[in-house]
């Protein structure tokens, strides 16, 4: 018998500290998949953003770098514009993304930046203890939405990949889930994707992917994937945006 | 050096100076009174094979310059007061990395939205870090146009040495005036190959560019090596000029453009035999102790500054109570003028 | 014919490979691991497909699949 599903060398082979059921192991590890297929582990340097995933540099085996909150678009421009040869991406949270960064975000795809970005949105934010995010649902209860996200005191739900897509220095978007086995490797091909952007200089890529965070969400890990399915999926229709 | 001088302003000697030394990445946001910095950059950065973006914010610009230096580049970036507010959290960053930037503040007005006028209110923000941590810049002071580039040109060289932010102090009169400036001919020969920067992991382990340590004790170990650098560059880089110390009665302390008035009103009083002498700090971090370390209980310190009084406490930390300390300063833009300084000189005498 | 080994001490009981087996073939263990969490278990007389849908699901790479 050989083995047939390898474990990628991009990838620490190290326990994380991330929840049972959370998404950021998978996307840790589909990224990983990606930057070996691709063979691009030593030109790869990954952004990492402050959030759950603030350690990711120690996951990945390849040059990273950390990034204030909300800065990981600035700090990549910054390395693609010095480095152009290099591939440059950034994996950001839905606060670093869509709250505190999105002026670095809505410029980074306005100059159309050649970089890849993997945004992971759980609707909360998780490390800090569960607070509201800009992408929490209506009627979802956070910390800080206490009795349900209303539009009246809170707005709606964010729509960041939307507003990208508008924006003509963007090349690639596109919503994914983790809720399947299916749907897990529908991501890892949209992820794919916007790296292959990013060698052949085609431009901005992003790909948001709809991620479980059972603890945040008061759910069991398999509960968390069902109300992506059945739920947030609604309000973040998944499939190519741009 | 060449024997060619050219005519230019403080601003663009700043941004000429560092075009010089090899910085190959500008990021800025415009802001009065140093959008010449940012307009020389835009001109002249991309004839050098450089990288020039005009970012978004302040904040924008300094987290660019701190994923320009990861990636081992010599950066640089410039505002003006309100703007170097902005840019703290990516300061603290910068130094909690160990990476190198170049940062130039062209002082105006403050606090809030201010003026445009030239100020030195920025002192305390300068030296004392300036943003959340326990850490510093080094902090240099041109007092002419000719200084201005030459210590732009040293200050990447001190950013790379020591691995450490370091900020050009100027301010708006030393950014709009025009003096003549020989430049270097000395062909910088700079590496941006960095062995910790981020360039891709070929042929070598990974490298990662943070200030994160959450593992027990880490993060206090990591402070205490920052600490010991910063022992070395107090003992090595400090630097200032001095006039007349050894006769002098009364020591103006004065940096920058306030040190040239502080002269011009030094010269008057020693033509008619006043005995008045001149401390010019030109580190401001690290400052200079040495000149402050006198014995003669006579002698008499004034410290005049376009603030409410900052410097003014680093001359009573260096005095150590020795000798007397008066304060001359004018805020909001205001410049204490020549005959300001010798009418409170004469009050002092 | 195909396995799965499962490491068990790396295993935090998220449970996504029981649920995505399409033979149920994977079962929570009573047992608890060195963390302190129920891992799973995958007896080796069992027909497993390769299918690799435990380990595509699996956010700590405790999953080897064999074919």
């Amino acid at each position: 018998m050989e083995k047939i599903f390898i474990h990628p060398e991009s990838l620490y082979d190290v326990p994380t500290h991330y929840c049972p059921g959370c998404g950021h192991g998978i996307v840790h590890r589909l990224i990983a998949e990606v930057v070996d297929e691709l063979g691009i582990r030593e030109k790869t340097i990954g952004v990492a953003p402050v959030g759950c995933a603030v350690v990711a540099y120690d996951y990945w085996k390849f040059d990273c770098s950390e990034a204030a909150h909300g800065r990981a678009l600035a700090v990549a421009t910054g390395i693609k514009r010095v480095r152009p040869k290099n591939i440059v991406f950034t994996y950001q949270g839905d606060g670093d993304l869509a709250a505190i960064g999105t002026a670095e975000t809505i410029h980074a795809a306005n100059r159309g930046e050649n970089l890849t970005v993997i945004f992971i949105n759980n609707a909360v934010y998780g490390m800090t203890g569960g607070q509201m995010a800009p992408t929490t649902l209506l009627g979802q209860k956070t910390s800080t939405s206490v009795e349900g996200r209303e539009k009246e005191k809170h707005g709606y739900p964010l729509k960041i990949s939307e507003m990208l897509a508008s924006l003509p220095g963007v090349y690639y978007i596109e919503r994914v889930s983790l809720q399947s086995p299916l749907e897990v490797l529908k991501a890892k091909r949209a992820i794919k994707q916007a790296f292959e952007n990013q060698i052949n200089n085609l431009g901005f890529s992003l790909v948001e992917v709809l991620s479980p965070c059972p603890t945040y969400w008061g759910q069991t890990p398999k509960e968390a994937l069902d109300w992506i399915r059945l739920v947030m999926q609604k309000e973040f229709p998944l499939g190519k945006i741009k | 050096m060449s024997n060619k001088k050219i005519l230019i302003s403080g601003n663009e000697a700043i941004a000429q100076g560092a075009i010089g030394a090899g910085c190959n990445f500008y990021a800025g946001y415009p802001i009065t009174p140093q959008n010449e910095i940012i307009a020389y950059m835009a001109k002249h950065m991309v004839n050098s094979g450089g990288v020039f973006i005009q970012a978004e914010s302040e904040l924008a610009a300094i987290n660019m310059v701190y994923g320009a230096s990861a990636a081992g580049a010599r950066s640089m970036t410039s505002s003006s007061s309100p703007g170097i507010s902005l840019k703290q959290e990516g300061i603290s960053y910068i130094a909690g990395s160990q990476l190198p930037a170049v940062i130039v503040n062209i002082m105006r007005g403050g606090p809030g939205l201010g003026n445009i006028a030239p100020a030195q209110s920025d002192y305390f923000q300068a030296t004392r870090g300036g943003g959340h941590g326990d850490y510093y810049l080094i902090v240099l002071a041109p007092g002419s146009v000719q200084e201005a580039y030459d210590l732009t040109q040293t200050s990447f060289d001190l950013a790379d040495k020591y691995r450490i932010p370091v900020m050009i102090l100027g301010d708006g009169i030393l950014g709009q005036m025009m003096e003549p400036v020989r430049l270097s001919t000395k062909i910088n020969k700079v590496s941006h190959q960095k062995s910790w920067a981020l360039s891709g992991c070929l042929g070598r382990k990974p490298n990662i560019v943070k200030s994160f340590f959450l593992r027990e004790g880490a993060l206090e170990e990591f402070n205490i090596s920052l600490q010991k650098n910063y022992e070395i560059i107090r003992k090595k880089e400090a630097r200032y000029e001095g006039l007349f110390l050894s006769d002098a009665k009364v020591i103006l302390v004065a940096y920058g453009t306030m040190a040239r008035i502080a002269k011009s009103a030094i010269s008057q009083l020693r033509s008619i035999g006043k005995k008045i002498g001149l401390i010019r700090p030109i580190s401001l971090w690290p400052f200079p102790q040495a000149p402050f370390n006198v014995k003669n209980k006579k002698l008499k310190y004034l410290v005049i500054e376009m603030s409410s009084g900052q410097m003014v406490e680093d001359v009573r930390l260096a005095v150590c109570g020795r000798q007397q300390i008066e304060f001359l300063g004018r805020s909001g833009g205001g410049v204490p003028s020549e005959e300001e300084i010798i009418n409170k000189i004469k009050k002092i005498l | 014919m195909a396995k799965i080994i499962i490491n068990q001490d790396r295993c935090k009981g998220c449970l996504l490979c029981v649920s995505f087996c399409p033979k149920g073939l994977i079962k929570k263990s009573a047992k608890l691991n060195k963390k302190g969490l129920n891992f799973v278990e995958f007896d080796l007389k069992q027909e497993c497909i390769g299918c690799m849908q435990c380990a595509i699901m699996c956010p700590d790479c405790c999953i080897e699949v064999y074919k």
